[in-house]
């Protein structure tokens, strides 16, 4: 292929200036990667989840009830809108997982009738179904399965219904209802110690005398219906059978979790790119201008001998597309095993079939199409200035650009500076724009870092609190059911045992006017200590005699405050309907709790001395002993165990904190070199000549350089706070937006990040400042007095 | 003969342009005197921008020996020859050399900060007769105006030699004798040894001493007899 004289031109004019030309494909390469990575991924999971939904027919609807007969199915799938409707049977079970101390717990589910798989299908990853009727043979949660080593063929000790069983695994299996699995009381998943498993239906039934009747359904709807009227039907049926309240994918657990996981990624997936790619566009604009400005003759020349504006144009913009393709080039192939590295880490805890891996390649077209407009956007301004420029006027030299006193002077700053600062001021209120920009995306460099980092102490100091201030707690012991108090005698004579502290949860609906929300009642000890409610400030209310504590988070979703009266719904029992004042609120980041004492849950079921779980302080010598009793107590549907919740968690920030930061401060590294070491660059370019004259004159290497800098130190010096409130406003956002139902993330911020990030950002700047003053040594001192192009 | 200022002994200066070597200056010996007026004239290419960075202190001989007093410019390192030329020299260009975002004041005023005792950088704008343009950027100055400033800022600091290279190079017969005036007033009240270069013939006349060039060599020193007033200079 022949290579014309003016493309030939070009790659010489970028070999020329390639240092300015990767530090602006970098800043590209940045925003491709997260464009690419972030994109494909939030793809991927979208993609994963609806094909998993669809194909293994997710349900819309789940309730849960104590003991219904089979026959009230029917009238449920008379319920206008309902489409398809599957009865099961689902327990609580207790599993001796080999090399586990304490017991691990369990749900076991029962599996559909239907040929066709029925609803909430599941997808067998290894082995088979069960046999039918078996009463052994099980089906266990892939997370389960591979966090405890578990395959076909192997068995697990189980506690079902109140006496000891071998379960036999006949296969690993993954359920859409079920693609995240945290146990109740969990605060992230442990699939070490709480595992979901399928057996048939009638082995289930007869196990826990469930012939002939069920406790859980779930349902479709049919298209175009509401989910909201059949709700209520269902829990009308349901309430004569000791409903639990039907709620709807938006409070199924798995569902949520992804589906808020999947809405936050795609947040960052815009946000992040589009900053990149903003501060791309800039450097391109200004590296092209300079360009243009500096090759005004030549473009002149060019137009003598006959090229057109149009050309000239396509010229420059080829340089663009280069730089942009080059970018997208490094985007991509960085981008590409970056989001495989984050699916894999998301494999271990969101389980599908299969992820879908076929978004990698549209998602790349589409970054490279993003980086080639995001230049395009830059390049066109200075490619149409290089069309304009008229032919005869542009072979002169350039007139010297003109300069008066600004507004700073008149401020009365001129007498305060030496005339070294007024050049610096004045060549930086030359360029209002270009200053803006630039301090803009030094700011920003450091607003990543702030908000990365404030958020990772967010998570951190979140799980802090609930670990060391509101728990102390060494495990928690779940109840089959809820028990009379002599199930706490038995707890407090085990050996091994310090102390005990009862409670009782029910699972219950909060109304407040035409709001309703779904909570816990938790009724605790009026004084507690194992677990205690405390409020934000560190200050822990007495739990009121009467009246309930909300936490801020359920408070402010209810729309209520202290004084205010709800209705406590209780969906257990006889599903008691109560007014309640509301005493206080606590400034809990986590959960809807409602907190009162037990006595007065108790007083509201309308029941004895009752708890359905206790906290316990274990003998650390004891330990083992205390976790083998519970596992042998048919009454314990399970454990939590404090230190390990807090060390999976612990696990778990502190790998993904690695990543974050490493990634974070790459990307704010790379914004900052790109723009300090683009804009130095241009300075020195723009006014070598000048710096060569002071040299002349006499100005040290130091004094020139200083000058050169100055610039850049201003952006920076301005850069850097703004960023600090950029980052600050940034946080709030986040803070905002990652807030859950479930989560109420703080507002951390350290003095200690705010100085990392601008440290980081600082010391990137100084370090491309100092790398464009080592050129100033190169400077053409000679060169300064001949005549000038 | 009173001693020399400066003194070039068999001074020669290659360059080397890509490949190609470049013999600017050839055993060039030369000595400049305390308050005189020195013309250089030659081609393109003569070798007289060569001689004029070495006297300046902005570049060093490949062979031979350059002393400024008893300072040895042959061989100082950048800091030493930025000292240099910071304490003894000034410099004029063809193109002024002015630096756009300052007004004509602050220009001086950027060389009598780091200067020992310096003119006022006002007076140095009145030497040259610009002391009514003190406070207009270089964009508002005419092209003679601008040449001034650029004197005003070499001769503010009272350097022991001012260097001008082609100082009306860039100027029409008017304003360029007007500069020249001031060159030689210059010289003249300040008694600072001025070295002009030009392949003007004309204003050879003006100096005390003409040094002729070509191809890397001087051919010819002459002493002017009488010196002739710029104002009085026809080309």
């Amino acid at each position: 292929m022949r290579i014309g004289a003016l493309d030939r031109k070009i790659l010489r004019d970028a070999w020329h200036i390639r240092a300015q030309i990767i530090a602006c494909a970098l800043v590209v390469a940045g925003g491709i990667n997260s464009f690419v990575s972030l994109s494909s991924l939030n793809r991927s999971l979208a993609a994963s989840q609806a094909s998993f939904y669809e194909e293994y027919r997710f349900a819309d609807v789940f309730a849960g009830a104590v003991r219904a007969p089979e026959h009230v199915a029917q009238r449920l799938a008379e319920i206008p809108g309902v489409a398809v409707l599957e009865t099961r049977v689902v327990a609580r079970v207790n599993l001796d997982v080999p090399g586990l101390d304490e017991p691990a717990r369990g749900r076991i589910v029962s599996i559909s009738r239907d040929p066709t798989g029925g609803l909430n299908a599941l997808y067998i990853r290894r082995g088979r179904m069960p046999a039918a009727a078996s009463q052994d043979e099980v089906l266990v949660a892939e997370a389960f399965a591979i966090a405890n080593r578990l395959e076909p063929g192997d068995s697990i000790r189980a506690v079902v219904n109140g006496r000891y069983k071998s379960l036999r695994i006949v296969g690993v299996a993954i359920s859409p209802e079920y693609i995240y699995a945290l146990g109740p009381g969990q605060l992230v998943p442990d699939n070490r110690r709480y595992g979901i498993l399928w057996m048939d239906r009638k082995g289930l039934a007869t196990a826990y005398d469930m012939e002939g009747a069920f406790n859980d359904v779930t349902a479709k709807v049919s298209p175009g219906a509401t989910v909201e009227p059949v709700l209520g039907e269902m829990d009308r049926i349901l309430g004569a059978y000791g409903g639990v309240g039907a709620y709807d994918r938006e409070d199924q657990l798995s569902h949520r979790f992804l589906s808020d996981e999947i809405a936050q990624n795609r947040t960052m997936s815009r946000i992040t790119p589009t900053i990149f790619l903003a501060v791309g566009a800039f450097l391109l604009y200004t590296i092209l201008t300079r360009l243009v400005q500096m090759q005004r003759s030549q473009v002149g020349l060019l137009k003598a001998f006959g090229y057109s504006g149009g050309e000239i144009s396509l010229h420059y913009l080829k340089l663009a597309l280069v730089i942009s393709l080059l970018g997208a080039a490094m985007g991509v192939a960085t981008g590409i095993p970056f989001a495989n590295a984050m699916l894999d880490l998301y494999a271990e805890f969101y389980f599908f079939p299969m992820y879908a891996s076929d978004q990698v390649w549209p998602v790349a077209a589409a970054g490279v199409s993003l980086a080639v407009a995001a230049a395009a956007l830059g390049a066109v301004p200075a490619a149409l200035r290089a069309a304009r420029l008229a032919p005869a006027e542009s072979m002169h030299p350039e007139p010297p650009p003109r300069f008066h006193a600004g507004v700073f002077e008149r401020w009365g700053i001129r007498h305060a500076l030496r005339p070294a600062g007024r050049m610096l001021v004045r060549n930086l209120a030359r360029r209002p724009l270009r200053f803006v920009a630039n301090v803009a995306g030094i700011a920003i460099a450091v607003a990543l870092l702030v908000m990365m980092t404030a958020m990772m102490d967010g998570v951190r100091y979140l799980m802090e609190w609930q670990f060391t201030v509101v728990q102390h707690e060494d495990v928690q012991v779940l109840l089959t059911e809820p028990r009379s108090r002599e199930a706490l005698d038995s707890l407090r004579a085990m050996r091994g045992v310090v102390e005990v502290e009862p409670f009782r949860f029910a699972s219950g609906r909060f109304h407040a006017g035409h709001r309703m929300k779904r909570g816990l009642v938790f009724g605790i000890e009026d004084s507690p200590t194992l677990r205690r409610v405390v409020a934000a400030d560190g200050h822990a209310p007495a739990i009121p005699p009467d009246g309930v504590l909300l936490t801020g988070i359920f408070a402010s979703a209810l729309q209520v405050r202290a004084g205010d009266t709800i209705e406590v719904e209780v969906m257990e029992g006889k599903r008691p309907r109560v007014p309640m004042l509301v005493v206080g609120v606590v400034e809990e980041p986590i959960g809807f709790s409602a907190y009162v004492s037990r006595a007065t849950a108790n007083r509201l079921m309308g029941e004895g001395d009752v708890l359905t779980g206790a906290y316990l302080r274990v003998d650390a010598n004891e330990r083992a002993k205390v976790f083998a009793d519970l596992k042998a107590m048919p009454q314990v549907a399970g454990a939590n165990l404090r230190e390990a919740a807090y060390a999976q968690f612990r696990e778990m920030i502190d790998r993904s904190v690695g990543i974050m930061i490493t990634v974070n401060l790459v990307f704010a590294w790379i914004i900052a070199f790109g723009l300090v070491y683009n804009g130095a660059r241009i300075a020195l370019s723009e006014r070598g000549y000048e710096l060569a004259t002071l040299r002349v004159l006499g100005f040290t290497q130091r004094e020139s350089a200083a000058l050169l800098l100055g610039e850049q130190g201003v952006i920076t010096g301005v850069g850097l706070p703004a960023g600090l409130a950029l980052g600050i406003a940034l946080t709030l956002y986040f803070v905002w937006m990652l807030s859950t139902d479930m989560w109420r993330m703080p507002f951390v911020v350290t003095g200690l990040n705010l100085v990392g990030a601008m440290a980081a950002v600082g010391f990137a700047a100084a370090a491309s400042g100092a790398a464009v003053a080592w050129r100033l040594r190169r400077l053409d001192l000679v060169g300064a007095l001949k005549a000038r192009e | 003969m009173p001693d020399p200022i400066f003194r070039m002994r068999d001074v020669s200066k290659v360059y080397h342009v890509g490949d190609l070597e470049v013999v600017a200056l050839r055993d060039v010996s030369l000595e400049l005197y305390a308050g005189e007026f020195v013309v250089l004239l030659g081609p393109s290419g003569s070798g007289k921008s060569t001689l004029l960075n070495l006297l300046g202190g902005l570049d060093t001989p490949t062979k031979g020996q350059v002393d400024y007093l008893d300072h040895d410019l042959s061989e100082g390192g950048d800091e030493k020859l930025t000292a240099f030329r910071r304490e003894h020299v000034g410099f004029v260009f063809q193109f002024y050399n002015l630096i756009p975002s300052l007004t004509a004041a602050e220009n001086v005023a950027l060389v009598t900060d780091i200067a020992d005792r310096p003119l006022d950088p006002r007076e140095a704008l009145a030497l040259v007769g610009l002391a009514e343009r003190a406070d207009h950027f270089p964009a508002q100055l005419s092209g003679g105006e601008q040449q001034r400033v650029a004197i005003a800022r070499a001769v503010a600091k009272r350097p022991d030699v001012l260097l001008c290279d082609e100082p009306t190079g860039a100027l029409d017969v008017e304003t360029g004798r007007l500069v020249l005036e001031v060159l030689e007033r210059v010289n003249r009240e300040l008694g600072t040894i001025t070295a002009v270069i030009t392949h003007n013939a004309s204003i050879a006349a003006m100096g005390d001493r003409v040094i002729r060039m070509s191809s890397g060599h001087i051919v010819d020193i002459a002493a002017n007899a009488k010196r002739l007033p710029a104002s009085e200079l026809v080309w």
